[in-house]
């Protein structure tokens, strides 16, 4: 019933089909353009799929393609309206704002796209540009668009002035790389101290001892390769911390650079995921990208919730018994002190560490009575200052002992 | 031999899994374009079960490879028996015969471990690979290599190549982000929680006993449940746990007796912070709302 003798093979020269196969790539560029990943052989495999399953009845085209196509929860999720969109002609308008925005939000890694800055910079507007019919000029309009935005954000944004100043900000660099190094260090001790360890390993004591006729004389032992710390950041940028956020970005930008394992947040009224906007080598360019994604940056606080936010979507993957969570923060939030201690407990249930650094505790005459703070300090390892760089040089030791 | 969509779908029913459209499907593609498929859910709601499920319709064996963290070759692929081997060697020199390399690098002393255990079977079998996720990133590049090309290399035995290329079906639950390329290889399919119908469905498949409208008066109540904002939601093996409480205390309708249902409900829970949320009155507006 469902397979029916299929229209013409795959390699045939029927008008018909080539005009299909024209079809499917162009789906399967569609599809690409909002963040699935597809390769040369699942287009032949759906070609392969189109000649031998009921093609004509769309539910059965829709669900094949459905699992050959799609690799992760998002492309699941968004798959069903790109489909009919392209092959029913549906819900056109709305679809094509979704998928601006999941690849603004999901995949926001892949610099060279433009297309998904322009996601970005001006959500509002991709309705007209998609549908402009010439691509290249598309493509061009927002490139010119998306810098000439960022460039003002920089200079009007309010935050991320201070970064302007090249002294501070080579001295902040300079630490971060420290900080990284120091990490480093540690791994590679680790590494060597291997020779021996809790179980033999015969396969390498064999390999090991032919010289003396398989007789096991040298002893090999193996032990767990261990893996490095995974390090999450969660950088306050409200108001408050206006001072401190530029030197902690490029700090991030640092410890980003570095580690093999580190993620990074900013939060302020809500959480906005900078990972790949910090992997950028190039710091201005990271800068650059992050200003873009963090717009907003500047008002009240609430920790609680951006916590909640974290716990809820991200934790799960990010941390693990290896991971130490760095919140940046002076602790003056807007939300209520119960949400960001029960917060913080579950926080504190899924990893290793939890390290708090205030860097107004630096002032000479400050205690933490904020309420936040005080709901906070149960559940924190460390509570330590941040406010200058030999307040960060004491951070890298602590760190080295976890 | 390939079997048709609906003849599949039949079949899983048989076994003892509803299947959605799409699922049935998926599994009806691996079979055609020989292709691995990942399953991605949250926990409980029974990736495990659709491997069980799919080795039953095929009437083969399941060979389950759990993934944890540390997994490597020697202990997912093969291992000589080295014990074995110098036992052998020893006790062969002291009675003066001599020992060749092909013997002690035999069939006798190679332990195998599920992967080639999987491609080594007659008929094809179904290979779990189960919470892939768990695994390091060196052994998922390891298992894309086997997954492309179904042959082992063993230096001191040879090359294998899978007599039978395996039914092999990957589960996920998110704790780490596997790699694109795996993705890619893959079919994928994502189980959602299930509707109330298919929900139901299942709950009159495992619990015979179970009568129809009250199957689906339970799966209503779950649905309403799962809104909840809840550390742990509760999937598809709660339910089953839940329905066969009830049915266990001889109850024939959540509204005859809400006492018992209620201490019932904790079934449904697995932590301390969700009892205590989960109070009477919520339980009691959940189930008001469930005519």
């Amino acid at each position: 019933m469902t397979c029916c003798t299929p229209p013409a093979e795959p390699g045939s020269l029927d008008p018909l089909w080539d005009a299909i196969l024209g079809r499917m790539s162009a789906f399967a560029m569609l599809l690409r353009s909002h963040g699935f990943v597809i390769g040369l052989r699942e287009n032949a495999d759906a070609a392969r799929l189109a000649a031998q399953l009921a093609m004509d009845r769309p539910a059965i085209q829709r669900t094949a393609f459905k699992a050959l196509f799609c690799s992760r929860v998002s492309d699941w999720k968004q798959f069903d309206e790109l489909f009919n969109s392209y092959w029913l002609g549906r819900g056109m308008k709305k679809l094509l704002r979704v998928g601006g925005s999941t690849a603004a939000s999901t995949r926001p890694c892949s610099l060279a796209s433009t297309g998904k800055d322009n996601g970005q910079s001006g959500s509002t507007e991709l309705g007209e540009e998609v549908s402009t019919p010439s691509g290249m000029e598309t493509e061009d309009g927002a490139t010119g668009k998306s810098e000439g935005a960022s460039r003002t954000e920089i200079t009007s944004s309010t935050d991320f002035r201070k970064i302007a100043d090249p002294r501070e900000l080579e001295k902040a660099h300079a630490a971060a790389e420290r900080f990284a190094r120091a990490m480093r260090a540690r791994l590679t001790r680790r590494e060597q101290a291997r020779s021996r360890g809790r179980r033999i390993d015969l396969r390498a004591t064999i390999r090991r001892n032919v010289g003396v006729g398989g007789i096991p004389v040298n002893l090999r032992f193996r032990q767990r390769k261990p893996k490095p710390l995974r390090l999450v950041v969660l950088l306050d940028a409200s108001g408050s911390m206006q001072m401190y956020t530029a030197v902690f970005i490029r700090l991030i930008h640092g410890i980003l650079d570095n580690f093999r394992e580190a993620e990074a947040f900013v939060f302020h009224t809500r959480l906005v995921h900078i990972s790949s906007a910090m992997k950028e080598k190039n710091a201005k360019r990271a800068l650059e990208r992050m200003s873009l994604m963090t717009q907003g940056v500047g008002g009240g606080t609430r920790i609680g919730e951006c916590l909640a936010t974290f716990n809820k979507w991200h934790a799960k993957r990010l941390l693990n018994s290896r991971s130490c969570v760095m919140i940046l923060s002076d602790g003056y939030d807007t939300g209520a002190p119960e949400v960001l201690a029960s917060e913080l407990k579950r926080l504190r249930q899924r990893c290793r560490r939890i390290a708090w650094l205030n860097p107004m505790m630096g002032w000479d005459d400050y205690r933490p009575d904020a309420k936040a703070m005080q709901a906070a300090l149960p559940y924190l390892d460390l509570f330590a200052p941040a406010h200058n760089l030999e307040s960060l040089e004491a951070l890298e030791l602590y760190l080295a002992r976890l | 031999m390939t079997m048709n969509l609906p003849e599949l779908s039949l079949k899983l029913a048989d076994a003892g899994y509803v299947a959605d459209r799409e699922l049935a499907m998926a599994l009806h593609l691996m079979e055609l374009l020989q292709r691995p498929l990942l399953l991605e859910g949250e926990a409980g709601v029974g990736k495990t079960e659709v491997a069980k499920a799919l080795a039953n319709v095929h009437g083969t064996t399941l060979i389950r490879l759990q993934c944890y963290e540390g997994l490597d070759r020697a202990e997912s692929l093969y291992e000589w028996n080295y014990q074995r081997q110098l036992l052998a060697i020893q006790a062969r020199t002291a009675s003066g015969i001599s020992v060749s390399e092909d013997d002690i690098f035999s069939e006798r002393f190679l332990l195998e471990r599920p992967l080639l255990q999987a491609i080594r079977q007659e008929r094809p079998p179904v290979l779990l690979i189960d919470e892939i996720d768990r695994a390091d990133e060196e052994f998922e590049a390891f298992l894309l290599e086997l997954l492309s090309d179904f042959q082992v290399t063993i230096p001191e035995f040879g090359t294998i190549k899978a007599r039978s290329i395996p039914y092999v079906v990957l589960t996920s639950n998110g704790t780490r982000e596997i790699s694109d390329a795996l993705r890619r290889r893959c079919l994928y399919h994502y189980v959602d929680y299930p509707s109330v119908e298919r929900e139901a469905a299942i709950l009159q498949r495992r619990l015979p006993d179970i009568g129809a409208s009250f199957a689906l008066q339970i799966s209503r109540v779950l649905e309403k449940v799962r809104k909840e904002e809840l550390r742990k939601v509760p999937g598809v093996a709660e339910t089953l746990d839940w329905a066969a409480a009830l049915i266990g205390l001889e109850i024939k309708d959540l509204h005859s007796n809400p006492e018992k249902v209620f201490d019932t409900m904790m079934c449904l829970l697995k932590t301390q912070e969700d009892k205590l949320r989960f109070t009477r009155e919520v339980a009691e507006r959940l189930l008001g709302k469930v005519a």
